[in-house]
């Protein structure tokens, strides 16, 4: 493989995880527009653990999950408080703290970031990608994942029903945090450094529209979405600097033509095997009663 | 406090503002007993339910379930406690699937993490998929089970939603306005399954305008109007009762000392 195209194929592992990051939330209603503050979390934490406490990455890598995913339960519970729009200016902000903060201490290297010794191969990445992805169907395929598709659908008829919406939000944005920083933790140990720069809101903002675009009701929805902007703008790398307009116009056409994302329930059930004979059946029944 | 009482609403008053949406409203939901809850458009039928459902919270006054004050609990511990109802605008979840909708009404009586996340959607036999399936047969819906509710008739729809609610094995079934939209057809249907979950020890209170579907279903009535409680007492007896034929049609001016104009 080239050094190129196993560039793009790490890039679209990192990508891929931190997408799952932001959909496990967005699954269950919450926009979290602070998704780079998560990975840059996971990133130093994996980073100090690494190249301070010279911890192995099979310990580094867990622990970057476990304090992004802590600093998200925590985080959680003030921005569960906020709705809609306030939710994503909320996110939004945490994740410019956490830039700013990393950015200004010294411990964490300051502007000049810090050097990654333990270097994590690409195969690891795809091995990572492969069980988020596949972690996340299954959740999605759970009760919990019922009650969050029933929260993201209508919130208030969701709690008439019994869901304790405020616990399921909180297990998603942490779920989420940790997922992020799983992402952050990869990145780190596969590009051997990290700069605060790198964790700003230009990338939350690509990522969070990788999954809305994708579509939040399936957990093909980062998949779909997340290879087709990973992939597009390379293939469209013959068109020189033109390829940053037809990426703009190509989402503002997405977000117009499917505001629901491109992958819904819908379009998952019209392409099931399992749909086309159980409708066929269906159809016998009512011709033969 | 008598121990045959599913649910008993005592002196329970709640305000929006200058508006007195329920005005010391006091009665008693006999258990086992199919209990009409009516009166003209905004008399306050609706916020009732959503002060009794946990929507909205009293002002002041008591709601017993099962003897059990509810007022102060959250929404789904009144659930868990035995209550469940629908909506007059169906609530279905726009991006479920008919079974997936019915199952979500089990929510409380799964209990257990493995429960929860057992993966149910590849789990064509799941106990949980198969008694929603069961339910949705029992109450004459045959429709695809996966199939997207919003293609589904009106009709259909509403009657989800009951079986929706009954998964939670209430004790109580509060329904709003369950025949609306239905033809004669749905609505001698409706009635007569709601009549088979009475019996098997439900107890409803029906918010309804359909007067025929009342008179078949509900063996006794209480009025509302303007907030306040005016008539309790047999179906039968509602229409000879002066005060609520004054409600829905107008008292006949006798003397117009109160009437005014407003300059």
């Amino acid at each position: 493989m080239s050094g190129y195209v196993s560039g793009i194929v790490a890039i679209l592992c990192i990508n891929l995880i931190f997408a799952y990051g932001l959909f496990v939330p967005a699954a269950a209603g919450q926009i979290n527009l602070g998704g780079a503050g998560f990975q840059a979390i996971g990133a130093y934490s994996a980073a100090w653990l690494s190249s301070v406490a010279l911890l192995p990455t099979w310990a580094t890598i867990p622990a970057a999950m476990l304090v992004a995913g802590l600093v998200g339960f925590l985080i959680s519970f003030p921005v569960l408080r906020t709705r809609g729009v306030y939710m994503v200016l909320a996110t939004f902000a945490f994740g410019e703290v956490v830039a700013g903060f990393l950015l200004r201490t010294q411990f964490f290297g300051g502007a000049i970031g810090m050097v990654v010794p333990a270097h994590v191969e690409l195969p690891v990445l795809v091995a990572c990608a492969v069980t988020v992805t596949l972690l996340s169907f299954y959740l999605m395929a759970t009760r919990f994942g019922l009650a969050m598709r029933s929260i993201n659908d209508d919130e208030a008829a969701a709690v008439l029903m019994g869901v304790n919406v405020r616990a399921v939000q909180v297990a998603a944005f942490t779920i989420g945090g940790a997922v992020a920083g799983l992402s952050g933790a990869l990145y780190a140990h596969n590009f051997s450094f990290v700069e605060a720069q790198y964790f700003n809101s230009f990338l939350s903002i690509y990522v969070l529209l990788f999954v809305l675009i994708g579509g939040v009701q399936t957990a093909w929805g980062p998949l779909v979405g997340t290879l087709f902007f990973t992939l597009l703008p390379e293939l469209m790398r013959v068109g020189g600097s033109w390829r940053y307009v037809v990426f703009g116009a190509a989402i503002v056409i997405m977000m117009t033509i499917r505001p629901q994302g491109m992958v819904t329930r819908a379009v998952i059930d019209a392409l099931s095997p399992r749909r086309w004979t159980s409708k066929r059946f269906a159809t016998g029944a009512v011709h033969g009663g | 406090m008598a121990d045959n009482t599913a649910l008993s609403i005592s002196a329970v008053t709640k305000r929006f503002g200058g508006v007195i949406a329920t005005d010391n409203v006091s009665f008693d939901v006999p258990a086992g007993s199919r209990m009409a809850l009516i009166g003209p458009n905004g008399a306050g039928k609706t916020s009732l339910f959503n002060l009794i459902s946990g929507v909205y919270s009293v002002d002041s006054g008591v709601i017993l379930l099962e003897g059990k004050p509810i007022q102060n609990m959250p929404p789904r511990r009144r659930v868990s406690a035995g209550l469940a109802r629908s909506f007059q605008n169906i609530r279905l979840m726009p991006h479920l699937s008919v079974v997936e909708n019915v199952m979500l009404g089990q929510h409380v009586r799964v209990k257990g993490a493995r429960a929860a996340l057992a993966p149910l959607a590849w789990q064509r036999g799941n106990k949980w998929r198969r008694l929603a399936e069961s339910s949705l047969r029992c109450a004459g819906i045959d429709v695809d089970p996966d199939a997207d509710v919003s293609t589904l008739s009106y009709g259909i729809r509403k009657r989800i939603e009951v079986v929706r609610a009954l998964m939670s094995q209430p004790r109580l079934l509060m329904l709003d306005e369950p025949a609306a939209g239905l033809n004669t057809r749905e609505t001698a249907e409706l009635s007569s399954f709601l009549k088979t979950v009475a019996r098997d020890g439900v107890t409803l209170l029906v918010v309804e305008h359909d007067m025929s579907f009342v008179h078949d279903l509900c063996e006794r009535t209480v009025v509302l109007n303007f907030g306040q409680l005016i008539y309790q007492g047999p179906t039968a007896g509602v229409h000879d009762d002066e005060e609520v034929r004054a409600a829905y049609l107008g008292r006949r001016r006798v003397n117009t000392e109160g009437a005014s104009p407003v300059a």
